[in-house]
């Protein structure tokens, strides 16, 4: 396959960013996205060139570390995969593929294709957790029985990976989502229900301090989220923070 | 040509075990009271640096943090979720007996001691065994949804190795969800400001004074700034060493790196050569690969693995002129049921693994390349459909009823597992069987620790996959979150105390001493000198050279010419590294191609020792596979008369010339058998 690319490229955080067009010849339908753009950056290195810094790390879907907006969709044009699970496949001989970085105030460009995700990691610390100690001296674990719909309702939720899919699709920037995803994991647990009213007002303050967007239901982040997380979080939280 | 073992003449006094006294049961209770303590008040004058946000470091970092230290994590992902852990499948193993079908942390123990082919130290496993089940009460406290049952409580399933269900688990994602759940905990603690997160930052160097353990030095990716952190204890949890193949199913930035350097300041590293090849993952494709793909081990428990019975249908099957629903079933050949009876196709990972390659080599594999068996769900599909339609009084005698109803069981249970190959590969494996071939997956061996889990270093301590002490030979299904959890809370925090109580008058560690200041020094050389070669090959290129050389002599099976060649290959792509690699860009940018080029500088090193390692233990046990050391029918001949020993490597200056001490492995409680599975 021939590939013609249009990658956004910024040297650091403060610099101004620009497109530049590549063009790749040797590309196989198995190869992955990401292998596509590692045979890019073995041609850059070898022509004395800097070579395209895009995050990854699994490689596999799970890690959540890889992002890019493909042709104008986050994690590209398939439903229910992130980046490293696209393949070139996809997409046809002579085909021309825009990539940029997820963008929004809340996830600054470090280099090229990464961002800083940081914001994430601040609002889970603002109240993502369940305090207890990690003491080994809880209860047994079957101590308490929890509804099989609650405890799957709850895994649904939890099996969002933190890439920020969500916030890169929405026209607002909002990570709604993503916060409501951790909101209802432990708000639909027994464990959890304990400091729900606090951790979902403090959860909110973090993300509105950050400059994450507000929601405008138009439902493009569960459309894009590849672990598929419902829009029903976000009405979840929504009603767990009025009623706080 | 410098290949003669060069063993310690006496047994290293640095080489004690500290297994406490007395009865096997009672050695950890008795040793957790009987070690000293750091009270509240001097235990915020100290400082830990806790390298690796895994199960094991991200535990161990917020279960300090909660005893009151103070505490530094590091990790080089762009957040502390992000650590491989997060790609486990299957499950956590934990001896609750919630099934009732006869477990005991006896059992735990005495099937992982086996697993790992009496390679592994007694008192350690033991432990591991006894605090398994506290892992999965403190889990669900913190939110972690595992899988239930109608009732409501925890669900369990099996894995290879052993005959009761004791695996919890969270659908095909459990990694995720025990790393999300110590993560929170983590992030407790950073909130409360008792720990400090370095993200996106590797650490570069140990540093040493006095013969202790007092910092690192780090590198912050982002700017490429180095720095120094001082500290009263450092602790390793920087996982395992799978990357050294190349292609693995670690995550791309998984490294040696921190084990490395603490290696090479005095830390005895540990029977390198004890890697484990999963059975069950998704073949190579080509050669611009960059990552293979598990398919959990869970699979096994409803999947059979089978090769055409014709060497001809094999053919066909590889050129696509026969479709694998076609072989009739009298025309399979499913080898595990066959060699291994009682456990089918749930045996150990090893013994799985040589078995396919045994077939593929044979010339039976299924895939273009030839590397590849079937894994197939026909017949789950089938069962579970029938007693579906039973259930539902539906017509059993219709196979498009049930088999749909079957599909969706199969669903239930390994949805995202499917969806994950049908994405890669672009094939139904509800509808034609998976093709599977075995990939780098684990490393048992590792830096050496003592009961404690200190290292040969005084005050650097190692946890998790980086370290040796509980897989032996070959892990188990389900036991790496086992140990990870295991170590990080409920061993290191109370060892690491006894060591602590001698700091409490230390005061702060100055980071402006010479020591730093060397480490730091030798780091910039190092960089400056990758910066300023302009070479013509790129990391990659070297990278995946060493990968293919250890993949080949000492990947599957290893024999003496192979491992010899193997050595003297890699000392020679060690030398055209240091001459040709290329990386581009500066040190003071983000630069991910100079990050690749430190990390695989000590790849190169390690796959030596590897190989050095391979080429000592004349014996097969395990992940470790002698062709000269067989049965007759091929399964893996042992020698505990001359083996029966944890081989740690001391490194003497010269890479070259490893100086090698043992730790005789005596087992009080345990008889010592060959391992079968027939």
């Amino acid at each position: 396959m021939k590939i013609k690319l249009k990658i956004w490229r910024q040297e650091d955080s403060k610099s101004k960013g620009r497109f530049v067009r590549y063009a790749l010849d040797s590309i196989t339908p198995e190869m992955s996205f990401l292998e596509m753009l590692d045979v890019l950056n073995e041609q850059l290195i070898s022509s004395g060139d800097i070579p395209v810094a895009f995050d990854h790390d699994c490689r596999e879907g799970i890690c959540g570390t890889c992002s890019l907006f493909i042709n104008g969709r986050a994690h590209g044009p398939d439903r229910l995969v992130t980046t490293c699970q696209l393949h070139m496949r996809r997409f046809n001989d002579g085909d021309t593929i825009v990539i940029e970085p997820f963008r929004s105030k809340a996830f600054p460009v470090i280099k090229d294709l990464v961002v800083d995700r940081s914001s994430f990691d601040r609002i889970q610390q603002s109240g993502g957790y369940i305090s207890i100690n990690t003491s080994g001296n809880t209860q047994d674990a079957n101590a308490i029985a929890i509804p099989k719909a609650d405890a799957d309702r709850s895994f649904e939720a939890a099996t969002c990976i933190g890439c920020g899919a969500c916030v890169a699709a929405c026209k607002n920037a909002s990570a709604m989502l993503f916060v409501s995803a951790k909101v209802s994991q432990y708000a639909l647990l027994p464990q959890g229900k304990v400091e729900a009213k606090n951790r979902v007002k403090n959860m909110v303050a973090q993300m509105d301090l950050e400059g994450f967007g507000n929601c405008s239901n138009t439902g493009a982040c569960e459309i894009e989220c590849p672990k598929g997380i419902s829009l029903e979080n976000i009405a979840r939280m929504n009603r767990e923070y009025l009623f706080g | 040509m410098g290949l003669e073992i060069n063993t310690a003449k006496k047994t290293s006094i640095k080489l004690s075990s500290k297994v406490p006294q007395g009865k096997l049961s009672d050695k950890w209770t008795t040793h957790k009271s009987r070690i000293r303590l750091v009270s509240p008040a001097n235990k915020r004058n100290i400082d830990i640096i806790v390298v690796g946000t895994g199960l094991a470091g991200g535990s161990a970092a917020a279960t300090l943090a909660e005893l009151g230290y103070n505490v530094k994590a590091f990790c080089f992902q762009d957040s502390a979720r992000r650590a491989h852990s997060i790609a486990a499948q299957g499950g956590i193993n934990a001896a609750k007996n919630y099934v009732g079908d006869g477990d005991s942390v006896y059992r735990l123990f005495y099937d992982t001691i086996k697993g790992g082919d009496y390679r592994s130290r007694e008192a350690n496993v033991y432990r591991l065994a006894e605090v398994s089940s506290n892992i999965i009460d403190q889990c669900v406290a913190q939110g972690v949804p595992f899988a239930r049952d109608y009732g409501g409580l925890l669900d369990n399933r099996s894995f290879g190795g052993v005959q009761v269900s004791r695996t919890f688990y969270a659908k095909g994602q459990t990694g995720q969800q025990l790393q999300l759940g110590c993560y929170s905990a983590l992030n407790r603690q950073i909130a409360r400001g008792k720990v400090k997160m370095y993200s996106r930052h590797e650490m570069m160097d140990l540093v040493l004074i006095n013969g202790k353990a007092r910092g690192i030095i780090a590198r912050d990716l982002v700017t490429g700034q180095l720095q120094r952190h001082g500290a009263h204890a450092v602790v390793i949890a920087s996982g395992g060493y799978g990357n050294v193949f190349y292609l693995s199913t670690n995550a791309m930035g998984s490294n040696v790196s921190a084990g490395w350097k603490i290696y090479k300041k005095g830390a005895f590293f540990a029977n390198p050569c004890f890697t484990q090849i999963h059975p069950t993952c998704i073949p190579v494709s080509g050669t611009y690969q960059s990552k293979l793909t598990l398919m959990s081990e869970s699979l096994r428990n409803d999947g059979r693995i089978w090769v055409p019975k014709s060497i001809q249908d094999a053919k066909m099957i590889r050129e696509n002129q026969l479709a694998p629903t076609d072989v009739p079933e009298e025309q399979r050949d499913y080898f595990l049921e066959r060699r291994y009876p009682a456990f089918g196709n749930l045996v150990p990972r090893d013994v799985a693994s040589r078995a396919a390659k045994e077939r593929c080599d044979a010339g039976y594999g299924v895939n273009i390349t030839g590397d590849a068996v079937f894994l197939d769900f026909h017949s789950a599909i089938k069962r579970y459909g029938k007693e579906q339609a039973h259930l539902t009084g539906l017509d059993e005698t219709n196979p498009e009823i049930y088999m749909d109803l079957g599909r969706k069981v199969i669903k239930s249970k390994y949805g995202n597992l499917f969806q994950m190959y049908e994405k890669i590969v672009d094939q139904n494996p509800y509808y034609t069987p998976m093709k599977i071939y075995p990939a780098v997956h684990y490393t048992m061996g590792g830096v050496w620790v003592d009961y404690n889990l200190m290292t040969t270093i005084d005050g650097c301590f190692c946890i998790g996959e980086a370290n040796f002490s509980d897989h032996g030979a070959n892990r188990l299904g389900a036991s790496a979150l086992m140990q990870g959890l295991a170590d990080g809370y409920f061993v290191l925090p109370y060892t690491i105390g006894d060591y602590l109580a001698d700091d409490i008058r230390t005061g702060p560690i100055s980071t402006d001493t010479k020591e730093f200041e060397e480490a730091e020094d030798q780091i910039k050389t190092q960089i400056d000198r990758f910066i300023k070669q302009k070479g013509s090959k790129s990391v990659d290129y070297f990278h995946k050279t060493l990968g293919r050389i250890i993949w080949d002599f000492c990947g599957m099976s290893r024999n003496e010419k192979g491992l010899k060649g193997a050595v003297q290959k890699i000392r020679n792509l060690r030398e055209d590294f240091y001459k040709n690699v290329s990386v581009p860009g500066t040190s003071e940018q983000y630069n991910e191609e100079l990050a690749k080029a430190c990390r695989v500088a000590d790849f190169l090193e390690l796959g030596e020792l590897m190989a050095i390692d391979a080429l000592n233990r004349t014996e097969s046990c395990g992940g470790h596979f002698r062709e000269e050391s067989q049965t007759k029918q091929g399964e893996a001949l042992r020698d505990d008369e001359n083996f029966m020993y944890v081989a740690a490597w001391e490194h003497t200056g010269d890479l070259q010339n490893p100086l090698l001490h043992k730790e005789e492995l005596k087992f009080q409680e345990i008889e010592v058998k060959s391992r079968s599975y027939k």
